[in-house]
């Protein structure tokens, strides 16, 4: 369980995030929500450890989390960052094997090995599994991380996953994949934090939202709560307008900018 | 929490084990390059040992090892070959193994540290901070003592291996001073020490190219010996007092595979991954130079081998660092012993500098290195 307490992060003059305080808890899915800028990177960067913060703090079971011993951390919570860069031109399945490397000390064992091939096959990258990473498309490498952060935490009890902007550059299909891998991860009780840009998605998908805007929180709960015309403007500067959804019990966000034909 | 009413996608996760898990087999060629290297190693140090003016043939090689450990085979061998073999030959050949080893490691080390294929150890200041200071011995030495009387003490103490002592204090200080510099907030940045390694690296270049300048006509020789690097000066104690100094980065290094292939993934994520960040660049940073600044003390700079090694080794056996570090610790070896026959052999009785041999073999593969990744990326 993360708890965020009056967390404040500041860089030179400018701060970054501003008393900030919520409950990740295993077995749901929070969803950080706002504009450019809003802070969400840096708070996920805070809980992920990158960052330390200026005020407040962060635990993670109870335990501030800068004295988590790195090795124990590693295997029950990982991190999905937006950088995908690999600097080594590494088969996919070494790739997400990397995944596994905090739980083996020289050779993988064969259950290793087919926790890797689970992971894959998640994110349906079963195919190109031999395949250089370089030569995958933008869409197909960002699956491939989520297969080695999959595999990290494949049997982790309550783990934890933070996933910053894990939807970017993937295609309608694989959108909802990715999201339904999530909650099937929190249906297994693991804690998910994902910074998500689309609202319609965070509201069918997200069991708890946090909203930012400008660094503070403007709003957090659940989805219906926090997703109003009033806090959707407050973040975003845009009118909506909230329809039902036809299939689900969540709001269906309709954005009404002015200048629309 | 929302409901769904109508089915999402069949979930995967929970999919049943398919019956053969796949796996990465390592290929043929990976599976290969160590025992490949150990026997190309074998037969380099054959030739190294066996080739030149006193050629000694593998019979007689053979003969006279055994004849050292105490045992006759019947092998014949000359007085004069086995004289040669082990005042010259033999420690001649250890000296390019271990400084080959060590340079090839610690050029796989910062490539993988870098997360830059450039990379090499000169980067960081190691090579051209123990010029420097080898050169300023060289030029200053008998001006400095007149004004400090208190240095004869030390010139007489240190004798004929004030040059070594001095370039790996020069090494060492340049080093430090590079990984000083691009500490921000308490973390070292590995993109800033790229720059302020170049940044130093042109400003000892400078302060060398002063003093060289300055310099005698007889200091300008020793000066330019030096720069081009030669394992001339081999001994049985010259081998002895460089061992201590890469026995730790020769046995820790090829241990850092796993954590490297981490790093690959970037600083962040690594650690997200557990990996102790911090403490993997102090090691890597501390072996490279412990194990180039005494190379470079001792054999002068060589250029290109640390470089290329790493580069000829992933090219036949993968990125994987595991096997990287390994192979290029041997290929390192193999290379640098081969180049230094040639180089005492090509203009004999005169002897080539090494450094000159490894940049003129070095570059041109280089570019063939380069040119097939840029055809295999093209296909």
């Amino acid at each position: 369980m993360f708890d965020v307490e009056n967390v404040t992060y500041q860089t030179g003059r400018k701060t970054l995030l501003q008393q900030v305080s919520f409950r990740a808890r295993p077995g749901e899915l929070l969803a950080v929500v706002g504009a450019n800028g809003a802070g969400k990177s840096t708070l996920l960067r805070l809980l992920s450890g990158d960052l330390t913060p200026t005020h407040g703090t962060v635990h993670f079971d109870g335990q501030p989390l800068a004295e988590c011993p790195a090795p124990a951390l590693a295997k029950r919570r990982a991190v999905l960052t937006q950088q995908h860069t690999l600097s080594l031109a590494f088969p996919v399945a070494e790739l997400v094997m990397m995944g596994r490397y905090p739980h083996f000390q020289g050779q993988p064992s064969a259950h290793d090995h087919w926790i890797v091939d689970a992971a894959l096959s998640t994110v349906g990258l079963s195919a190109l599994a031999a395949r250089s990473y370089p030569t995958l498309s933008g869409g197909e490498q960002q699956r491939a991380q989520l297969a080695r952060v999959l595999a990290q935490v494949w049997e982790a009890q309550q783990g934890f996953l933070l996933l910053d902007e894990p939807l970017t550059g993937l295609d309608l299909h694989h959108q909802h994949h990715t999201l339904d891998i999530a909650r099937d991860l929190v249906l297994r009780g693991f804690g998910v934090i994902a910074v998500l840009h689309d609202l319609n998605l965070a509201a069918q998908y997200a069991d708890r939202i946090l909203l930012l805007a400008q660094g503070q929180p403007v709003a957090y709960g659940a989805p219906a709560q926090v997703l109003t015309c009033e806090n959707i403007h407050r973040g975003f500067q845009i009118d909506v307008q909230l329809l039902p959804h036809p299939h689900l019990s969540c709001p269906l966000i309709v954005p009404c900018p002015r200048r629309a034909v | 929490m929302t409901t769904l009413t109508q089915a999402p996608p069949a979930p995967t996760l929970s999919a049943p084990p398919k019956p053969g898990v796949f796996r990465l087999a390592a290929s043929k060629r990976q599976r290969l390059l160590v025992p490949v290297l150990v026997v190309l190693l074998l037969g380099a140090v054959l030739v190294g040992a066996g080739v030149g003016a006193v050629a000694i043939p593998v019979p007689a090689l053979l003969g006279i090892m055994l004849h050292k450990a105490g045992l006759t085979f019947g092998l014949a061998f000359e007085p004069q070959q086995e004289a040669v073999l082990w005042a010259i030959r033999l420690p001649r050949v250890c000296l390019g193994v271990l400084v080959g080893a060590g340079l090839g490691l610690a050029g796989a080390s910062m490539q993988g540290l870098f997360r830059n294929p450039l990379a090499d150890a000169g980067l960081i200041g190691i090579s051209s901070g123990a010029s420097l200071a080898a050169v300023a011995t060289i030029v200053l030495e008998v001006k400095l003592l007149a004004v400090f009387a208190g240095l004869a003490a030390i010139r007489e103490a240190l004798g004929f291996y004030l040059l070594p002592v001095v370039a790996f204090a020069g090494a060492c200080a340049t080093t430090f001073l590079v990984y000083r510099i691009s500490r921000e907030g308490g973390r070292t940045v590995v993109a800033s020490m790229l720059l302020v390694g170049i940044a130093i690296n042109a400003l000892a270049g400078a302060f060398t190219g002063l003093l060289t300048y300055v310099a005698t006509d007889e200091q300008l020789r020793s000066i330019t010996f030096w720069g081009l690097g030669s394992l001339g000066g081999a001994s049985w104690p010259t081998v002895l007092r460089l061992l201590p100094f890469l026995v730790l980065p020769l046995l820790w290094l090829p241990t850092l595979g796993k954590p490297l292939n981490l790093l690959a993934l970037g600083e962040d994520q690594a650690a997200h991954l557990g990996l102790p960040v911090a403490r993997l660049k102090h090691q890597l940073i501390g072996l490279s130079t412990l194990a180039v600044g005494a190379s470079v003390a001792v054999v002068g700079a060589i250029g290109f081998l640390g470089l290329i090694v790493p580069h000829l080794i992933r090219l036949v056996a993968g990125p994987d660092n595991r096997r990287v570090l390994v192979g290029s610790a041997l290929g390192g070896a193999v290379v640098l012993v081969l180049a230094d026959t040639l180089a005492r052999t090509l203009v004999a009785p005169a002897e080539l500098p090494i450094g000159i041999l490894t940049a003129l073999l070095g570059a041109p593969t280089f570019l063939w290195i380069l040119l097939r990744q840029r055809r295999q990326a093209a296909r």
